[in-house]
């Protein structure tokens, strides 16, 4: 039975990746006009693809989703909201700290930043500001978990952090110095990574199916979003102050 | 082989390394705070080496196959010779660069349909709604999105505009569009736009970015490199309420026709 399942999985990956081999294949042929380099490889490297997609997916169902879910019920019977929001922090700030997407766009920040003189041109003081900065944006990724949970609990809509995230923004740019900007719109694509948002999602789903009140879909998304807008706030905050 | 299996095992302890504050957390609170047995702790273990072991996999795979391609791609398009431009003049025509658009938003729509926390949210997204919510319909709107996204974004790092009128006007836009779509779709929508940059679009994208600044006379690669990733999160948002405003547009009509 599992067999059966894992072949339908491995085929509908297929599917699901589909639209990319075909995409590069047509502009190598069409365009860009040059031999394949390693052939081998290219249908391996295909093949481990489709694979880890199928892996990954028939994971999910087993793990993330059921876990999250669970959690947000246990959290929810034992009505402890402190211990809900503390949860959902440390989450947030374990899942950024470890993100090595984040560490080298730190370590990047650091020397745009000491070209351009925000810092001094030594490396204690740049390893100092890529450090500082990978801590705001793992605070930053906390704090829009904590603020996403709370609203739940809450009830508010959905927009009402989102369009107050996006008017932070609007509202601080023209203040940042330029060369921190670019990095800090970008920095919140790099705080939601694979393992997160299926945990996030079940996490919200989940705590809004077991709130009264609160429809899992209507309330229940709307944190990995915040989990990708704090750390542009926090960031160009960051960029202000040193 | 021996070679390759090394490979992998990095491969797969950097991923657990990643992994590792994140289960910290999770067995922290179940054993201390929770302190309630798991239902069935086995098959969430099984989950767990599933994941991560699919995560490898797919890295390791479009490190094979994908990104050298994809930046190999790149590279070829943005050749001065290529795209017909002299390194020596600086006032080229945005029009020049036909391809690129092309390959971008191209490369964007893919992206999107193979993003693996996309295909998450999307599948749980129509569990939740009972069907109502479609996970192919969603994921398209969000591929449209990306390759409309990425193209004005390279066309922003073409022309050298500033990234922050391009950002307000999106999330202006966003925010009208919110005010007039039905309420439940709304989260779903800025959380469906945001996952697309994850573990396909984030690596290509940054290859893009870069090797346009490299190439075009006086961008520098340092600066107008960033800032693409903020398009790939913001325009998928904007294509799924699109989306749904149309979906909701269509249905009051055939509503409203019917006696």
């Amino acid at each position: 039975m599992l067999n059966n399942r894992f072949i339908n999985q491995l085929i509908s990956s297929f599917f699901d990746l589909s639209p990319i081999f075909a995409v590069i294949l047509i502009f190598q042929v069409l365009i860009i006009r040059q031999p394949l380099p390693n052939a081998v490889q290219l249908i391996t490297g295909t093949f481990f693809v489709i694979l880890g997609l199928t892996l990954f997916i028939q994971g999910l169902e087993l793990s993330l989703f059921p876990l999250g879910e669970s959690m947000a019920y246990a959290f929810a019977r034992k009505g402890s909201l402190l211990w809900l929001l503390a949860f959902a922090f440390c989450l947030g700030f374990a899942v950024a700290i470890a993100e090595p997407a984040i560490s080298v766009v730190a370590k990047k920040a650091a020397l745009i930043a000491s070209v351009q003189h925000a810092i001094e041109q030594t490396d204690t003081a740049k390893n100092y500001y890529a450090l500082g900065l990978r801590i705001t944006v793992a605070l930053s990724v906390g704090f829009a978990l904590l603020i996403g949970v709370f609203r739940i609990i809450r009830g508010w809509p959905v927009y009402y952090p989102i369009f107050f995230a996006y008017s932070c923004i609007i509202l601080i740019t023209p203040f940042a110095p330029p060369h921190i900007v670019g990095i800090a719109y970008d920095s919140g694509s790099f705080a939601t990574s694979t393992i997160t948002v299926p945990l996030v999602t079940a996490l919200g789903v989940g705590l809004a199916t077991a709130i009264k009140g609160r429809n899992p879909m209507t309330d229940g998304f709307g944190m990995v979003v915040l989990a990708s807008l704090m750390p542009v706030i926090f960031v160009m905050l960051y960029g202000i102050l040193i | 082989m021996i070679e390759w299996l090394s490979q992998f095992r990095l491969e797969f302890l950097d991923t657990f390394q990643d992994f590792f504050p994140i289960a910290i957390v999770l067995i922290g609170f179940q054993l201390f705070i929770i302190r309630k047995p798991l239902a069935n702790p086995r098959k969430i273990l099984i989950g767990f080496i599933f994941v991560l072991l699919g995560i490898v996999f797919f890295l390791e795979g479009l490190n094979m196959a994908l990104f050298p391609l994809g930046k190999l791609m790149i590279s070829q398009l943005t050749m001065p010779d290529f795209l017909g431009v002299h390194a020596l003049e600086v006032t080229t025509h945005w029009k020049v660069y036909t391809w690129i658009y092309v390959f971008a938003a191209s490369i964007g729509f893919a992206a999107a349909l193979a993003e693996p926390s996309l295909l998450a949210i999307a599948t749980k997204a129509e569990q939740i709604s009972g069907g109502t919510v479609r996970a192919l319909g969603l994921r398209l709107a969000v591929a449209i999105g990306l390759g409309s996204g990425l193209a004005l974004g390279v066309f922003r790092i073409i022309t050298g505009t500033e990234l922050y009128f391009f950002i307000i006007s999106g999330f202006i836009i966003a925010i009208v569009q919110t005010a007039f779509v039905h309420k439940s779709i709304i989260g779903v929508a800025f959380d469906s736009g945001t996952v697309t940059t994850t573990m396909v679009t984030v690596p290509l994208v940054t290859a893009l970015g870069e090797g346009l600044a490299q190439a075009i006379p006086g961008r520098n690669p340092l600066l107008d490199g960033f800032g693409l990733l903020a398009f790939a999160s913001l325009f998928p948002i904007i294509a799924v309420l699109s989306y749904a405003l149309i979906a909701q547009w269509i249905n009051n009509r055939s509503l409203s026709s019917k006696p």
